[in-house]
């Protein structure tokens, strides 16, 4: 934990009280829990010292973390790959520090490229939390930004907006969702690029405990980042989130529905995977969002079935989300697929 | 003379990591951090001039230590302090102030006697820097 440990030397004061030279103040290598030796202090392990990877205690630490990124996540094999790798090269990492061998801090700013709704932001919040657990950077916080957040309206605008943004992210991950919006090659005099400039002298930044992540769908991304060499070779780690498959979103949907305290009975899910397949042919389509809005509209639907009713309900009713209640969708009205503007799969599944 | 001034004055200089360490204390209270220059440092002068805006929203120091460092290279013969002021009810002022910057050379005070009615004597200090105008004390800026 040494980068954890850089600021945290006010609250331990009394903890180094050897120190006297310098008036009792703690230095800053002592790690933020006093139980914790010091990193820089800690004596370097003999060259015949065996050290037990499984025994470390981060370890656990970063393989709950894992275990959680596993549960939440359908899919997505690659992704949970690369983050484990990352996991695996800081822990070997810290290893290796310990033997007192140096090397520099690995990159790892990352650029995650996916349709709409693939789970790029969750995978986000997870990987903070891995790489704070990891000591890599200080606190699990993701300060997400868009263009809006970074560019300015008129000249000398837009370098304090990116370093304002750049402070509130400093410890953690700063999340650049649609990052290609950066770039507008077709308007010359676009502020954007000075984003970019402003951004590789941070990620230049040896001290800078702030990972950026970039993110936004896969052909845009291509064309940002070819068109900005010096971006793309400073992102080492580049994440492809795949679309979900059928069985995979229904599976999404089981889980969404189950979190929310309902249940599908058997024809309400085997309509719901058929609406899916619907769905899944229309334009627009976002993966996991759309899904979590069919829940949503099917949810509406169960409420009205319900009041329309007009007899006590029990628990089981208020739970159960019936075949009635998805095929309800405008989707199923004709079996021709509408253009998204007139079927059920509307406006809320569009935009957002 | 070393100006004495400001919180944690008598400690030596603070380093960039214990300037770190009080701004992270004052962002975790809630209280937004702010830079001030000046080149009067007569122990009255409470008028600084402000480095850009106070700094709002933060968590961590990185942001403040930026612009510290920025206030140093463009006013490095220039005293710059560190302010965090607590903005809740009841307070409403200065929670802590300390210096992070100071010129290379600091001439000291004069002690200044000034005989009224009756022989009757008052005292004041000021800066041997600020015998010169605003802008050109303490050598080149």
């Amino acid at each position: 934990m040494a980068r954890a440990s850089d600021w945290s030397n006010g609250h331990n004061v009394t903890d180094s009280g050897s120190g006297s030279s310098n008036f009792g103040l703690d230095r800053p290598t002592s790690a933020s829990s006093s139980a914790e030796p010091a990193e820089e202090e800690a004596e370097v392990l003999a060259e015949g010292a065996v050290l037990d990877l499984t025994a470390d205690e981060t370890r656990l630490k970063v393989e709950a973390a894992l275990a959680t990124l596993d549960n939440e996540l359908i899919g997505l094999a690659p992704v949970k790959q690369r983050v484990r790798e990352i996991a695996a090269l800081l822990l070997v990492d810290r290893a290796r520090q310990q033997f007192g061998l140096t090397s520099s801090r690995p990159t790892l700013h990352m650029s995650f490229t996916g349709g709409p709704g693939t789970g790029k932001t969750t995978v986000a919040l997870r990987m903070a939390e891995i790489l704070h657990v990891m000591g890599y950077i200080r606190t699990a916080k993701v300060h997400t930004v868009t263009r809006d957040d970074l560019v300015g309206q008129f000249i000398g605008h837009t370098a304090p907006k990116t370093k304002e943004a750049i402070a509130r992210a400093a410890g953690g991950i700063l999340f650049i969702d649609e990052a290609y919006y950066l770039f507008r090659p077709e308007n010359e005099r676009d502020y954007g690029q000075e984003v970019i400039e402003i951004l590789l002298q941070e990620m230049e930044n040896e001290r800078a405990s702030m990972v950026v992540i970039f993110a936004g769908y896969p052909d845009r991304m291509d064309t940002f980042f070819s068109a900005n060499p010096g971006l793309s070779s400073r992102v080492p780690h580049h994440i492809a989130f795949d679309d979900y498959s059928h069985d995979e979103l229904s599976h999404i949907a089981e889980l969404m529905v189950a979190g929310e305290n309902f249940r599908f009975d058997d024809e309400g899910r085997d309509a719901f995977d058929e609406y899916l397949a619907l769905r899944m042919e229309l334009p627009r389509f976002s993966n996991a969002r759309s899904v979590r809005n069919a829940v949503e509209r099917c949810r509406l639907r169960q409420a009205r079935r319900l009041v329309e009713l007009r007899r006590p309900l029990d628990k089981s009713d208020l739970i159960t989300l019936t075949a009635t209640d998805v095929r309800g969708s405008s989707l199923f009205d004709d079996a021709v697929p509408q253009p998204p503007e007139d079927s059920d799969g509307s406006r809320s599944d569009n935009g957002d | 003379m070393k100006l004495r001034y400001g919180a944690l004055s008598y400690l030596p200089d603070l380093t960039d990591d214990e300037i770190g360490a009080q701004v992270r204390y004052a962002l975790a209270k809630g209280w937004p951090v702010s830079i001030e220059y000046t080149d009067d440092p007569h122990p009255r002068n409470i008028y600084w001039e402000l480095w850009g805006l106070p700094m709002f929203d933060l968590d961590e120091p990185d942001g403040v230590l930026a612009e510290i460092n920025a206030c140093r290279s463009t006013f490095p013969q220039r005293y710059i302090r560190v302010l965090a002021y607590d903005a809740s009810l009841g307070r409403q002022t200065t929670a802590m102030h300390f210096l992070v910057h100071r010129p290379t050379d600091e001439p000291g005070f004069q002690l200044i006697r000034t005989e009224g009615a009756d022989r009757r004597q008052t005292y004041g200090v000021a800066s041997y820097a600020t015998g010169a105008p605003a802008g050109r004390r303490y050598g080149a800026s």
